[in-house]
């Protein structure tokens, strides 16, 4: 790798880390990850870790599973197996790096590795690792791009969260309390980003 | 292509298996909490191996907390209170606890992990759910369709719930019934005879349970019963009691008032028994027997339609008459109502009418 395609490299991860989080925030846009998205946005805080192990496991699943599929499937002509590779590869990193945590370090067990569980097997951390191998990104890309999925998503939730704990004491028809009226929200969220669309081309 | 396929099986396995190796390995060395003892209630003590999740851990041992998530922190259903060894509250468990729960450490055993020796106190009637065999011991005749079955309990010998709870019944296979169900009903002695159970049933035309019941149970039958189960239950205020329900919904109704009279409760406490016709009226004399008793109880029986000959000088017509006639206001009082969903819809809509909250009416639909 020369100086300058590295040069280019940098430039695209930048932009694909940017429009990762705006344009093509995986949870408002593509709506993954909902199921702790819409379970454990009650308070900021908790959301707050929620997020950040979010962003962690991204950002370092995205960086293992492109050496997984590049010099691991490529070469022996297993593609097609990546779906469960990945799942896999994912849980396996996961619950490794919770029980290293649990162990070793009780204050970061607290803020960050009692949420690791949560999103083992989330789909947002799968869909980000399958979609920097359908959009064919270079490892410096990848990484920028789940880092910035892994913001994205915790914008989104942080968003969440902050509205939910106003709207706790408010007055919501019973139908719709709970899930239903997060639903509501997420769909109106959902579309305040598609006004970033434009603001970057890829 | 058959060899394609046996390669890629076998990287792709053997991957996994490295994995699941390694895991293990980590496992072992970083999830190594040895053996701890949980303490519960200060009256059983269990010992598991430690690293799981209190959730699984109970589980394990045959104390099932009711989980709607299956551990994963979002339902917040697995509450109970940890009293030592719990650690702080994790921000997963903090949504799901208010501020009394706090106070009283309230976690969520899915997220509490077993690294110590654990004392914990499980509410006991979560703790009291299991299977009771039992003996058919007396049947009472109440009514032309309505008897009383009185079960004393063999394995395990005592029980104790809480004044509005149902039982679990097993029905056998029978004559004409070929799979076992359950079917619930409510207990209706006094909660301080704790080896027996007492339920009313009414005969259902072609109920499975009820036939059983009726035609082939006879007295020292062995008997199936799981619970206690029901959160329909005295509240703890001194507001004025109203009490309505007719037929088999009095089971309930007669294991409160029992209740009642054991921690000699001092409540208002009206009771609006409505039968449909003279024959359906029963236990009028319990109920005398308890307004003497009770500090401050009334029975008030109505009868819907009277049989030519037949001599009634109590109220007459459905039971939302009675307490049209009867019930002054209703505004601070509670209401604890029982039986068919079409009753407890008509009554709820008089009681509205006669000043109460709608919060304050507690029901317990028999469908």
């Amino acid at each position: 790798m020369n100086e300058q395609s590295f040069n280019v490299q940098i430039w695209q991860a930048f932009i694909v880390f940017f429009s990762a989080i705006f344009t093509q925030n995986i949870l408002l846009i593509y709506f993954l990850g909902l199921c702790s998205f819409v379970g454990v946005s009650k308070q900021l805080k908790t959301a707050g870790g929620l997020g950040i192990a979010v962003i962690f496991v991204m950002t370092t699943t995205c960086a293992i599973n492109w050496f997984v599929y590049h010099y691991v499937l490529v070469p022996l002509h297993l593609e097609f197996f990546r779906f469960i590779l990945f799942i896999i590869i994912i849980a396996a990193f996961v619950q490794f790096i919770e029980m290293v945590i649990d162990r070793y370090s009780p204050v970061l067990y607290h803020n960050l590795g009692i949420f690791l569980p949560l999103i083992t097997v989330n789909c947002a951390i799968l869909g980000a690792v399958l979609f920097m191998v359908i959009r064919d990104y270079s490892f410096i890309v990848s990484v920028g791009f789940g880092f910035g999925s892994g913001i994205g998503w915790f914008l989104a939730i942080m968003a969440m969260a902050g509205i939910r704990e106003r709207l706790a004491n408010d007055r919501i028809p019973r139908g719709l309390q709970g899930p239903g009226i997060t639903l509501v929200i997420a769909g109106l969220m959902a579309l305040a980003f598609i006004g970033f669309t434009g603001v970057l081309q890829q | 292509m058959i060899i394609t396929l046996i390669i890629s099986v076998f990287i792709v396995s053997s991957i996994g298996a490295a994995l699941a190796f390694v895991l293990v390995l980590s496992e072992k060395k970083f999830n190594d909490y040895g053996q701890c003892k949980i303490n519960i209630n200060e009256e059983k003590e269990l010992t598991v191996t430690g690293g799981k999740n209190l959730l699984s851990a109970l589980g394990g041992e045959k104390i099932f907390i009711p989980s709607a998530c299956g551990g994963r922190g979002t339902c917040g259903l697995c509450k109970l209170r940890v009293l030592e060894g719990a650690g702080a509250v994790l921000p997963t468990e903090e949504p799901f606890l208010d501020k009394s729960e706090l106070d009283s450490n309230t976690r969520l055993s899915c997220q509490v992990k077993v690294r110590n020796d654990l004392k914990i106190f499980i509410p006991p009637e979560l703790f009291a759910i299991r299977e009771y065999n039992c003996k058919c011991a007396e049947i009472t005749d109440l009514t032309y369709d309505m008897k009383q079955f009185r079960f004393e309990l063999v394995d395990p010998g005592t029980i104790s719930f809480i004044p509005g709870q149902f039982m679990q019944f097993l029905t056998p296979v029978y004559e004409t019934n070929t799979e076992e169900i359950y079917r619930a009903y409510s207990i209706s002695s006094d909660p301080a005879d704790k080896n027996h159970i007492e339920l009313i049933i009414r005969l259902v035309p072609n109920g499975i349970c009820t036939t059983y019941c009726f035609r082939y149970l006879k007295v020292g039958d062995p008997v199936r019963l799981n619970g206690p189960y029901g959160q329909f239950r005295l509240t703890d205020t001194d507001a004025p009691i109203v009490f309505i329900a007719g037929g088999s919904g009095m089971a309930p109704i007669k294991c409160m008032l029992h209740h009642m009279k054991n921690t000699g409760n001092k409540r208002k406490t009206t009771y609006y028994f409505g039968a449909n016709k003279l024959k359906d009226l029963c236990c009028v004399d319990l109920m005398h027997q308890f307004e003497k008793e009770l500090a401050n109880f009334r029975f008030v029986p109505s009868v819907g339609a009277l049989e030519p000959g037949e001599n009634w000088t109590g109220v007459k017509g459905l039971v939302t008459n009675a307490i049209k006639e009867d019930l002054q206001d209703a505004s601070d009082g509670e209401a604890y109502l029982c039986g068919s969903p079409g009753m407890i819809d008509a009554v709820i809509k008089v009681l509205k009418e006669k000043g109460m909250s709608e919060n304050k009416i507690f029901y317990d639909k028999f469908e």
